[in-house]
């Protein structure tokens, strides 16, 4: 029963997703082959029953995610990794997870869509999907690494809020930052939070609601529980005419995120305080924006920037507080506007939101490209 | 035996949902009627998985146990995650012929291939009656429905004889109109490993029945068994003869390495030579 030792390596992305998993007590993957998150797949296979836990290959995306679901109302962690086309496929039951209140991990390694696409090739095209994938009214969460360290830390921390909020959580990386090698740091264990969902008294019979997060029993424990993606009462009873029960349900969903927006969001900020051109990015094009901040400043611009890790719920609170700034903000993503409009929105007028779109072979936004916008944004008063 | 059967104590105190003269009713009974007889005084070793239709709401939330009612079609890839980390738990799946071999058909021969332990009892009465009486894939040709009303175009799917095929220790086939060889049918399944399939052909005079002229189910259950003829009859019989017939009976009956067994073997080998 292993998990890895805590030291230094030199691994892929994917790699650490899957070691990160394991730390955080995942005993079950179930996926299907996609390129570029497959090695997921490979290493869970080949880790998961060396520490007793289960590693099966489903016949489809849609099959994965309940394989999933069901495992994790054993009890025990799950999750499942894909890209776009399978991403999309298990929209359906993302939805389900979320009225079912079943925490399960669901890792999206983007590459370029819509559609085959670029299979290969890097991409950002499911910011929107994430958020708003599933029919009907969600909230989603959704973290961004943008190293393979983060793909660690982020991988422990997606678990530990799925079990907290009792609700699936996305993974949402692309193939850059699952696909790159780079030296990461594993800490000792005792230092890594891991949180486990709350299980409820012998005597509690409400699993689906009362609570903001009701606890979660674990099927052949006793409790004869009732789960159900149609409308329910807090017992799991189906009540599918009734307005108020419905109502209660889907916003008690979706207030137990939205209610912890501070909570879950997590980034990273420099000089919000004092810039005049600020840049919000996340994910592999965040990369690019530490040498096009140092090489504006060589110039004497007064630049800062807030790198997203948690895209949903969107942290508002920072955003704003940068366009209070910034008189202008700079968003480069790979893809032709997504979480521009976000920004635009939240800033409502107090910054100028500049887009900076890039797809296509993979090819990220250079620093050169980037420090171009600055220079421009900066000359165009 | 010594306690009586009653299906209210395996039952929530609710009202069940099912139409008049459904066969649901039958099978319902049928199956607690088994588990009653198999001396299990409650169902705390099961956990019931089911879709979207009529028959996945015959365990949720109405039986006293652990349902979990998934999306349409996914009650078996739920059903795996689930006994492949319970695998001391007996686990079911209910459903109709639309949810489990049409939008789940894949999910339905994968878990046969695999022979994952579980038992599958598929409510067969031809048509998508929840919806209101649309085509299934198992609507035989010719027949008038909402969505054919021209007719059915297309030939029906024999879910038994793919089961077979795909490799199931356990298939049977009975109608409505044969509680006793379903309940005896049920018993046997449950007692089994593997992968087990258990078809009942159902009436549906709601949405089905009254379409093609047998309004009650009292006339749904007469062409039942007029139609019926058993599996060792219908090796005689030639294809051309069949086509119209219902054959019932046990289908097959084999054991086969299962893959709980298959998997947590693995687990075992994965451990030993890690500690090596």
């Amino acid at each position: 029963m292993r998990t890895v030792n805590p030291g230094t390596y030199f691994w892929q992305g994917n790699e650490a997703c899957v070691e990160a998993a394991i730390i955080a007590g995942c005993s079950f993957f179930a996926g299907y082959p996609i390129t570029p998150a497959s090695e997921i797949a490979e290493h869970m296979a080949k880790r998961l029953p060396q520490v007793g836990g289960i590693p099966i290959q489903m016949e489809d995306e849609m099959a994965s995610i309940c394989a999933v679901i069901g495992a994790s109302w054993t009890g025990n962690k799950a999750m499942t990794a894909t890209s776009g086309p399978g991403f999309s496929l298990m929209q359906e039951s993302i939805g389900y997870a979320f009225m079912t209140e079943t925490p399960c991990v669901i890792v999206d390694v983007q590459r370029a869509g819509p559609s085959t696409g670029q299979a290969t090739k890097c991409g950002q095209g499911d910011v929107m999907q994430s958020r708003w994938g599933t029919h009907g009214d969600y909230s989603a969460i959704v973290l961004s690494p943008n190293s393979v360290q983060e793909m660690f830390t982020l991988t422990v921390r997606a678990f530990n809020l799925a079990e907290k909020y009792r609700t699936p959580v996305i993974l949402l990386t692309d193939e850059i930052i699952a696909h790159m090698r780079e030296q990461i740091t594993v800490p000792p264990l005792k230092s890594i939070e891991i949180i486990n969902r709350k299980k409820p008294k012998v005597e509690e019979r409400a699993f689906f609601g009362l609570e903001e997060v009701p606890p979660m029993p674990a099927v052949g424990e006793g409790f004869n529980i009732a789960v159900t993606g149609s409308t329910h009462n807090e017992y799991g009873i189906r009540l599918t005419a009734d307005p108020t029960v419905h109502r209660r349900l889907v916003e008690r969903l979706s207030n137990k995120i939205q209610n912890h927006v501070d909570e879950i969001a997590d980034f990273e900020s420099y000089n919000i305080d004092e810039c005049q051109i600020g840049i919000v990015s996340y994910g592999c094009t965040s990369r690019t924006v530490y040498e096009a901040v140092k090489n504006a400043e060589k110039r004497g611009i007064k630049i800062g920037y807030v790198r997203l890790k948690t895209l949903w719920p969107f942290p508002e609170r920072i955003i704003k507080k940068l366009a209070e700034t910034a008189e202008k903000i700079i968003v480069p993503e790979m893809n032709l506007k997504q979480m521009f409009y976000e920004v635009e929105r939240t800033a409502n007028g107090l910054a100028k939101i500049i887009p900076l779109n890039k797809i296509g072979g993979g090819e990220l936004i250079t620093p050169e490209e980037l420090l171009a916008k600055i220079e421009e944004a900066e000359k165009n008063d | 035996m010594t306690e009586t059967f009653s299906v209210r104590k395996y039952l929530r105190d609710l009202k069940l949902p099912f139409c008049p003269g459904c066969g649901i009713f039958t099978v319902m009974n049928t199956f607690l009627r088994a588990v009653h007889e198999l001396d299990h005084k409650n169902l705390s070793k099961f956990v019931f998985c089911s879709g979207i239709g009529c028959s996945a709401w015959i365990p949720s939330p109405y039986f006293i146990a652990d349902s979990i009612h998934t999306p349409h079609g996914r009650s078996i890839p739920v059903a795996t995650g689930i006994k492949l980390l319970r695998p001391d738990l007996n686990v079911v799946v209910f459903g109709g012929d639309g949810d489990i071999v049409g939008i789940g058909l894949s999910h339905f021969i994968h878990a046969t291939r695999r022979n994952l332990d579980l038992l599958v009892i598929m409510v067969n009465n031809m048509v998508y009656g929840m919806t209101g009486g649309q085509v299934a894939p198992t609507t035989p040709f010719g027949t008038k429905t909402t969505t054919t009303p021209y007719g059915n175009f297309e030939y029906p799917l024999d879910a038994a004889r793919l089961a077979v095929t795909a490799g199931a220790c356990y298939v049977a086939r009975w109608t409505t109109t044969h509680p006793n060889e379903l309940k005896e049918s049920i018993k046997k399944a449950i007692k089994m490993q593997g992968f087990r399939f258990i078809e009942v052909v159902s009436q549906c005079p709601t949405a089905f029945g009254r379409r093609i002229g047998l309004k009650s189910a009292k006339d749904m259950l007469k062409w039942f068994k007029e139609n019926t003829i058993s599996i060792e009859q219908a090796e005689k019989w030639s294809e051309e003869h069949l086509a119209e017939k219902i054959i019932v009976g046990e289908f097959v009956r084999r054991q086969r390495p299962t893959l709980v067994e298959a998997v947590y073997k693995i687990i075992e080998e994965a451990q030993k030579n890690e500690e090596n």
